[in-house]
């Protein structure tokens, strides 16, 4: 602590070596840190949700429901291989306006999932980063995930 | 794990509530973040009534009324008033930005002012940006040769390289988009942030700097670079105009063409 303290009154220091004067001065600073029990600035309270970046956290949460919903399908598969009466239960389950209704979220959850992720197909080939073409595709990803799910419930 | 709330000494507290001077006809509201280091208390927010028809128009220009005139002890940190030192850079009406060049009459309610988000606080609006600080150096943000350079002249460069800064060299190191960025909240111990990153794109692409590889190498880290989730906060944000999450985008895929 008391070389590094001495370098930070060093005038010449930061033209010596920046570097070594930033990490002794991010040092000394933690010291202070430490015994100051200084606050976190407020961030998720404050922060206005943008289109973008609530569709980013939509893509995070649609990967969760759709690695529980392969378990959904998992079990009716084994219900499947179990015998007619335990595919009876499971159609009934699943049948039922509630399995339904989470067949239907599902479903959504799959095909924002789809779209988003070619969203980032294109991201990742450094394709419409700009502010408004990430708008636009953002909308069109919404709207696409929506008018498949309808497509496929009025198939199915 | 990230932390979705406050810790309970961070928790901002009602404050006090400075009334408009009587007679004043346009009053809006500013609602600040205060904190007192000398106190102990937690954050509170404090509520000024401002006479618009006795204020110059930026966010700024309130603050410094508020200084000058009403309360002393309103600490926040501002130098050149015209956007180009990045000093006033907080959360204004619920995104970061320079208080110097955000007008007041560009929100419709009250406005809320509180520090760069999920950073330590100081003082009132004032940051500790050492860390932030600490990161930008180690990206070595400076121009690394090993050829000697001409006798006569400065490293020339083409118009062409020279236009590759552009978007780049314009960054003033306000930290609006690093703090804005859910991924640097949670993470921000180890993943460089946008700021950070749009400068390691600034040098990477220099035409006259040679030390582009070992600019890779440092970046070559699952933390350093690629907690980027293409979130956009960056973007959406910069007081500037730039583009972070693009530069982000384009040092990946350096990445992944030279291997």
């Amino acid at each position: 602590m008391g070389s590094e303290l001495k370098s930070l009154r060093t005038r010449t220091a930061y033209v010596d070596n920046p570097v070594k004067h930033l990490l002794n001065l991010y040092r000394f600073n933690i010291c202070i840190m430490k015994t100051n029990n200084r606050p976190l600035s407020p961030h998720l309270q404050v922060y206005k949700p943008q289109l973008t970046s609530v569709l980013s956290i939509l893509h995070r949460a649609t990967g969760v429901v759709l690695a529980l919903g392969s378990l959904l399908v998992a079990y009716w598969l084994g219900a499947i291989a179990a015998g007619p009466e335990a595919y009876a239960t499971a159609n009934a389950l699943l049948g039922s306006w509630f399995g339904k209704l989470v067949l239907l979220g599902w479903t959504w959850a799959l095909f924002y999932h789809l779209c988003n992720g070619i969203r980032h197909l294109f991201w990742d080939s450094g394709v419409g980063l700009d502010i408004k073409t990430t708008y636009l595709s953002g909308k069109i990803v919404l709207a696409a995930s929506v008018v498949l799910t309808v497509l496929l419930w009025l198939v199915a | 794990m990230a932390e979705f709330t406050l810790p309970a000494n961070s928790v901002v507290k009602p404050g006090k509530i400075w009334p408009a001077p009587e007679g004043a006809t346009r009053t809006k509201n500013f609602k600040i973040y205060r904190f007192d280091p000398d106190s102990g208390a937690n954050p509170r927010w404090d509520t000024f009534e401002i006479d618009l028809d006795d204020c110059a128009p930026m966010v700024l220009d309130a603050l410094l009324k508020i200084k000058n005139e009403i309360d002393p002890t309103l600490t926040f940190r501002r130098s050149c008033r015209e956007g180009i030192c990045g000093s006033c850079s907080m959360n204004i009406g619920g995104t970061n930005t320079l208080a110097c060049i955000k007008a007041i009459e560009d929100f419709d309610g009250d406005i809320v002012i509180s520090p760069l988000p999920h950073m330590e606080v100081v003082k009132d609006l004032v940051p500790d940006l050492t860390h932030f600080y600490a990161q930008y150096a180690s990206i070595k943000p400076w121009m690394q040769t090993e050829t000697t350079p001409p006798q006569d002249r400065e490293r020339l460069q083409s118009p062409e390289d020279r236009k590759k800064l552009d978007g780049l060299y314009e960054c003033i190191m306000c930290a609006s988009c690093s703090t804005s960025c859910p991924s640097y909240w949670w993470n921000g111990d180890r993943y460089l942030g946008p700021a950070t990153l749009l400068q390691a794109q600034r040098w990477v692409v220099d035409s006259r700097d040679e030390a582009t590889g070992e600019r890779l190498d440092e970046l070559e880290d699952p933390f350093k670079l690629y907690r980027c989730h293409t979130i956009m906060n960056c973007t959406n944000t910069c007081p500037k105009g730039l583009n972070p999450a693009k530069a982000i985008s384009e040092l990946k895929q350096k990445m992944v063409e030279r291997r």
